[in-house]
């Protein structure tokens, strides 16, 4: 199944920030939105990911599809390694957390509680957890930040195996992720005209 | 579920969790009284259900801000609302954890706090019984207030002047229920209304949170 989107405008605060949004992702492909900082990109991976409406348009193919992961990675610092990854494999109905401790070789720190890691370590188990979830379609927001070169080229593999699979990759970034078949998709063109504010409507 | 819930009380208890919180809270409030009012046996024996109901609603109001300002900060809360689990079955587990975390304990120690204040020999199954059916709406009706401010900085005073008032009718009847239970009178008004704040709000309350959380995760 693949992702759609058309003609969607998301907003930020109840001001628009991109509008007219259409591309489609199919199984297998990567996509790597492309923008420069406050251009909504952020915005435009959260209403994919379901976490707020559209203003307008339509996104087909994401909701109970999407594994998403955000700036920050929802670890618990005081559950070991292998404790915050067992949680949301159970949350997501699976019990298997072996070849996501592989793929971002975690396996040493398995034990360790995820407080004392560092912050590059952090955002491996925060990558890891998408391994864990068994959904096809990944929606990244800024993947690879503090990532050192090693551990970028382990995310790189785990997003190949995973595309290789028949899952989906949408991603926001600013590096070079050394994934050449991964679509590019510019969002400067797209961003919304200033306008006042749309009414917000807990306030009606 | 069984995972959240587990994870929420794991947490809970490991260090920093707050575990105990409300509990030594409590403790603390009811050893005052007999200080701030006196040594005088009949007059405590005879405010004993309604300090015990006042403190232990006091210390569940302590620990309500981490219900989920905790998982909002470290990005749990976004994962979790994309997670195949329905808001409404997280924020009924989120106040359930809460409840064996903060409530349940209070119910526990709540006879043996009643020694302190001369508790009357028929009122500590009274005063058991209103607790352990009047803190689940407490932790329910707290939920509700942390959805409602989660994401606001310092939100916690704030959470407090919202749900204090809406713990009154619970207050009310669960500290009639031991009033009367004590002296020996009639409870079933009390016990009835009681039971149907509790599982009303049950009930009902678990839709308002997850739709205000909704609101605020955007």
């Amino acid at each position: 199944m693949d992702l759609t989107l058309a003609d969607v405008t998301v907003a930020r605060g109840g001001v628009p920030v991109l509008e007219g949004v259409s591309f489609s992702l199919a199984p297998g492909r990567a996509l790597v939105l492309r923008g420069p900082n406050g251009s909504g990109k952020t915005t435009l991976l959260r209403t994919v990911a379901g976490l707020q409406p559209e203003l307008s348009g339509t996104i087909e193919g994401a909701g109970e599809r999407v594994a998403y992961a955000a700036h920050a990675d929802g670890l618990k610092a005081m559950l070991s390694v292998g404790e915050n990854l067992r949680f949301w494999a159970r949350v997501f109905g699976l019990s298997e957390i072996g070849a996501a401790l592989a793929a971002f070789d975690l396996e040493r720190l398995e034990d360790r509680l995820a407080g004392n890691l560092s912050a590059g370590q952090k955002r491996r188990l925060g990558l890891a957890r998408l391994m864990v979830t068994g959904r096809p379609l990944w929606v990244l927001d800024e993947p690879t930040v503090s990532l050192d070169a090693a551990s970028v080229a382990l995310f790189a593999d785990a997003v190949r195996a995973h595309l290789g699979q028949g899952g989906s990759a949408l991603m926001a970034t600013h590096i070079d992720l050394g994934i050449p078949e991964a679509g590019i998709f510019d969002v400067t063109s797209l961003r919304a005209r200033p306008r006042a504010a749309v009414q917000d409507e807990a306030f009606l | 579920m069984i995972a959240l819930l587990s994870r929420d009380l794991k947490l809970a208890v490991r260090a920093g969790g707050g575990f105990g919180l409300g509990l030594a809270f409590f403790l603390i409030v009811t050893v005052l009284i007999p200080f701030g009012v006196g040594p005088e046996t009949e007059l405590l024996s005879r405010i004993a259900p309604g300090v015990l109901w006042i403190g232990a609603l006091l210390a569940c109001l302590l620990s309500l801000d981490r219900i989920f300002a905790l998982d909002w900060e470290d990005g749990s809360l976004d994962l979790l609302a994309t997670a195949p689990l329905p808001l409404e079955a997280i924020v009924t587990i989120k106040a359930a954890a809460h409840w064996l975390t903060t409530g349940l304990p209070l119910v526990l120690a709540a006879p043996a706090l009643g020694v302190l204040l001369s508790l009357p020999q028929g009122a500590y199954l009274w005063v058991l019984v209103s607790l352990a059916l009047g803190t689940p709406a407490l932790s329910v009706i707290g939920t509700f207030g942390a959805a409602l401010t989660v994401g606001l900085k310092r939100g916690g005073l704030l959470l407090s002047l919202l749900v204090l008032p809406l713990y009154v009718p619970t207050l009310i009847f669960g500290a009639e229920l031991a009033r009367r239970g004590a002296a020996g009178l009639e409870v079933e008004a009390p016990l009835l209304m009681l039971a149907g704040i509790s599982f009303g709000t049950l009930a009902l309350l678990p839709f308002a949170s997850a739709a205000v959380l909704r609101i605020n995760l955007r």
